[in-house]
């Protein structure tokens, strides 16, 4: 059942309006946007859901795929602080499965909230807004937290090396979980790599008979084999450490059940103590603005799998009933997005996106 | 209405399909004059044999202007989104075959492995300030590959031929290209990374699902199993 389209514009206008009712400014943003950004956040795989095409003068371009890019560069080039904005446009997906009807080309409405000072406030002001514009759908809410598993991360007592691909593959679980066990030690080493290693314990370097060609230079090549030789001479991670990480990532539970084995967890892993109280921090500023947080559910790998440049609270609302149906709103904090599109400044930012279509075709069948 | 089949039209390809389909009694030939594509298929009554570009199957099929066509699994994967919903694997021919794989270059002697690329993609992009670049003219194939095994920070550009040599011309720094003995590949200094092909490939004969079938059915039918195929092909 697809709404028409002027309901589907018409639910998009209140929802704007509704964001501009609580302090947005309204901002435009270009359907073209350059796409060498959006590969250079995303990496190759927006390619993939993106539509690229070409401009003449300026390159490779992309049907815009979100309007979060866009906002933020225009909030970096002179934006007031705290700034709340508002947007409703077409975004464009690509679809590679003909048996899903997931549309290719949909309204999106958003709100985003750049703030320096109180992230607990933010964060619950955004979630606050969002359910209840959607309370009549009588959706579930999910949420979690990038900011406690980066918080987990950072602190393992290992090398820098390491946590920085652990933190590189946060958003791709399976290499995570294969990275984390390899660390542990409890991934037997290829007789490939043992003779590598061995070679390289010894002061030796491994030969090709093959002549250098191409970019990567042989200084790059000889600073990759450092790498690896102090990698094998790294301690392993303590089992304890790992095994009580992967129990952390997979923690999904109501609020407030999983604010006490975050505790638990923060015994063993004491370097995450900020993170959970900033968690519990914002389950109060949630209370604060009426959402029922013991019924709220929480799971630490929420988000995930989606885009990488949440890193801290996530969230996301979806019709039960209707498996079908992709989220009807998500959203979360993106603090480092900023910096990267910031050219060395940054602001704390939070934000999230309705998608009308979803509203009005879930409206019609209740 | 006609059922329309679809072979390559020239090369090693077109006789290796010929003798397949001669050798279960269904004979084909290219007639007129050598430099014109037409041909005709014996053995079955009610079939046109079509002669087009093994590239241009997949399309073809797709679009629905081919009932069964010839071309190497590599092509429909890699040109039809969601391809099972669009043609159906009716045989795979037991020839051409080929792997589609990564290599590197030989003198990398710190990557053996798909986890050793994308560390040094990594590397590469804090370094030089733009990421990896990996030529092929599979970026379907691979993009869905390099994502499944966890490879970031890589970007593909396009190679349509002659992949080998982009390494050493500057203009990638890995290759994902098909190979069946990799000859190619040492020749141009390149290894293959320790890991699962991104595909093997070979020819196979596919069905349409979107061709009209009305009328089609019964030669399908005694083509089928002149050829010793399970009849009834979900369609």
């Amino acid at each position: 059942m697809t709404p028409d389209p002027a309901g589907v514009r018409a639910e998009g206008q209140r929802l704007l309006a509704a964001f501009v009712a609580a302090g947005a400014q309204p901002v435009e943003a270009d359907i073209l946007q350059p796409a060498e950004v959006l590969l250079d956040l995303y990496g190759e795989d927006i390619r993939a859901r993106a539509y690229v095409t070409q401009d003449p003068l300026r390159g490779e371009m992309m049907l815009r795929p979100d309007f979060t890019v866009p906002v933020v560069q225009a909030h970096m080039q002179g934006g007031a602080e705290p700034a709340r904005y508002a947007y409703l446009g077409e975004v464009f997906r690509k679809q590679e499965s003909r048996k899903s009807e997931r549309a290719s080309e949909y309204l999106q409405a958003g709100f985003e909230l750049f703030d320096r000072e109180r992230p607990a406030e933010a964060d619950a002001e955004v979630f606050a807004l969002f359910a209840r514009l959607l309370a009549p759908l009588r959706l579930r809410a999910a949420t979690g937290d990038i900011g406690i598993l980066r918080a987990a991360v950072q602190g393992l007592p290992t090398s820098a090396a390491r946590k920085a691909a652990l933190l590189r593959h946060l958003w791709r679980p399976h290499r995570f979980r294969a990275l984390l066990e390899r660390y542990a030690g409890r991934v037997p080493v290829s007789p490939e790599r043992a003779t590598l290693l061995e070679l390289l314990a010894r002061g030796e370097r491994p030969v090709s008979d093959a002549p250098h060609i191409g970019l990567r230079s042989v200084a790059e090549i000889d600073a990759r084999l450092q790498l690896l030789a102090e990698d094998a001479a790294t301690p392993p991670v303590a089992a304890g450490l790992v095994d009580d990480l992967e129990a952390l990532v997979s923690i999904a539970a109501k609020a407030p059940a999983a604010l006490q084995e975050l505790r638990a967890h923060a015994r063993v892993l004491p370097w995450i103590v900020e993170s959970v109280t900033g968690f519990a921090r914002r389950l109060e500023a949630l209370e604060a603005r009426g959402i029922d947080v013991a019924d709220l559910d929480f799971e630490a790998s929420y988000g995930r799998t989606t885009l990488e440049y949440y890193d801290g609270f996530v969230f996301g609302f979806v019709a039960e009933a209707r498996p079908d149906l992709p989220p009807v709103a998500t959203g979360g904090r993106y603090d480092a997005l900023t910096a990267v599109l910031g050219q060395g400044r940054s602001i704390p930012a939070v934000g999230g996106v309705i998608r009308p279509a979803l509203v009005a075709a879930l409206k019609g069948a209740g | 209405m006609r059922l329309k089949i679809g072979v390559p039209s020239k090369g090693r390809l077109m006789e290796q399909c010929f003798d397949w389909f001669a050798s279960r009694g269904v004979p084909m030939r290219r007639t007129g004059d050598t430099r014109e594509y037409s041909g005709e298929i014996n053995g079955v009554e009610g079939a046109d044999l079509v002669l087009l570009s093994a590239g241009e199957v997949p399309r073809e099929l797709a679009a629905g202007r081919l009932h069964l066509g010839v071309t190497g699994s590599d092509l429909v994967r890699e040109q039809l989104a969601d391809w099972s919903a669009q043609v159906v694997e009716l045989a795979p021919m037991g020839f051409g075959h080929a792997d589609l794989v990564v290599a590197v270059p030989a003198a990398w002697v710190d990557v053996d492995t798909l986890d050793d690329l994308d560390a040094v993609a990594a590397g590469f992009r804090g370094g030089h300030g733009f990421r990896l670049r990996i030529a092929t003219k599979y970026h379907r194939l691979v993009r869905d590959y390099l994502r499944r095994h966890g490879v970031a920070d890589y970007q593909l550009v396009d190679s349509q031929g002659a992949t080998e040599g982009t390494i050493r011309n500057l203009t990638a720094e890995a290759v994902a290209d098909i190979t069946s003995t990799g000859a190619t590949l040492r020749a141009n200094h390149l290894k293959v990374l320790a890991a699962p092909p991104v595909l093997q490939s070979q020819a196979t004969l596919f069905a349409a699902r979107s061709a009209d079938w009305s009328g089609c059915r019964p030669v399908l039918e005694r083509l089928l199993s002149r050829l010793g195929l399970p009849g009834d092909p979900s369609l």
